[in-house]
């Protein structure tokens, strides 16, 4: 039998996994619910202040980019559970966008 | 006082049928009586041609799995009187039909076999070399996943089994975990082989029903689950050492 690659994209959706329960609610939390009601400062100089701190970035870069991982990952499994077999195209295409979706974060926030 | 039950049953004689249909039953029942006992009395009673396997009556033998209203279940676990509306009877979904609710299930066991359910040890041990001593937490990183009693309900209950035949499936799974995890066992990494594959613990997307459905409440998805974490491991260990 074969050895299958999966162990990467599963890796990959167990840290996204992890980032979405840890970091998501209270992202939700802070982004839209307590700046709306101006609970707390959400101004633009300030979270451009956060977002060019390295370690900042580097938060903001892992709440965006491992949860791309874990619902692409969801989604191309579902596709398979709905009985639609998509194919290493749209296998392709769904990590693809992950990738891309990590790596435009990554040069927006980082460089 | 019994009351009477309308029992539809799935029949196919493959001899006499093209295609599977449905017949009905009228059987008198008692709060005590299962659906193995229905099938005995319309056996017995009403249709002696009906067919299905059972044996313990028990659920301690694994043999008389079957749909009931479109849930596998053990025929001596489940009782009429929880099914007031009438039930519907057909066998295991997802395997060949043989005849009736008898179905075939050598794909299941060949399965079962491949991943070498039994202790390997490295050099073969003798009665003079004393017991192996456990100790009761390492017993519990597999006594649950060898309750298993291979009625097959749990393969009828996956969809990744239903929808490619391939996959390793909840109970061969579980029982290659079992073995895994046994600190007498040292055939691993025999196994490794049927866990990292595609058709292995990656077949599973983690959907669960193979654990609501075990009649002996083992857990065999959290097994591939676990199977998982260490296939990842072990695809992290090939990695460095790719010669291997």
């Amino acid at each position: 039998m074969k050895r299958s690659n999966e162990p990467v994209f599963w890796g990959l959706f167990g840290a996204g996994g992890m980032v979405a329960a840890l970091l998501t609610p209270v992202l939700i939390l802070i982004t839209g619910i307590l700046a709306p009601m101006g609970a707390v400062d959400f101004s633009f100089a300030r979270v451009d202040a956060f977002a060019s701190n390295i370690l900042g970035g580097l938060i903001i870069w892992a709440a965006v980019s491992f949860p791309l991982w874990l619902s692409l990952h969801r989604l191309y499994h579902c596709l398979h559970d709905f009985g639609v077999h998509a194919g290493n195209g749209v296998k392709a295409a769904f990590y693809g966008a992950a990738a891309l979706g990590t790596v435009a974060a990554a040069y927006l926030l980082l460089f | 006082m019994s009351q009477v039950m309308k029992v539809e049953i799935q029949r196919y004689r493959p001899e006499l049928d093209k295609e599977p249909f449905w017949q009905s039953y009228d059987v008198p029942y008692t709060k005590e009586m299962s659906v193995l006992e229905a099938l005995a009395y319309i056996k017995d009673e009403l249709d002696p041609t009906l067919s299905y396997r059972w044996s313990c009556r028990m659920a301690i033998c694994g043999s008389c799995g079957m749909m009931v209203n479109g849930v596998p279940k053990l025929g001596c676990k489940t009782f009429l009187r929880d099914y007031p509306q009438g039930m519907k009877i057909e066998a295991l979904a997802n395997f060949p039909i043989e005849r009736d609710l008898v179905v075939d299930m050598s794909d299941f066991i060949a399965k079962l076999e491949a991943i070498k359910p039994y202790i390997i040890r490295e050099t073969e041990q003798t009665p003079e070399d004393g017991c192996s001593i456990q100790t009761p937490k390492e017993m519990e990183q597999y006594r649950q996943f060898s309750m298993c009693i291979n009625c097959g309900l749990c393969y009828a209950a996956c969809p990744q089994y239903g929808l490619n035949d391939k996959f390793m499936g909840p109970a061969a799974l579980a029982l290659l975990h079992r073995y895994n995890n046994d600190t007498r066992d040292e055939g691993k990494e025999e196994r490794m082989a049927f866990l990292n594959a595609h058709e292995g613990a990656w077949g599973c997307t983690f959907v669960g029903y193979c654990s609501d459905v075990c009649p002996k409440k083992v857990d065999p998805a959290a097994a591939i689950q676990l199977g998982k974490v260490d296939s990842a491991k072990d695809y992290v260990i090939a990695m460095l050492k790719p010669g291997e």
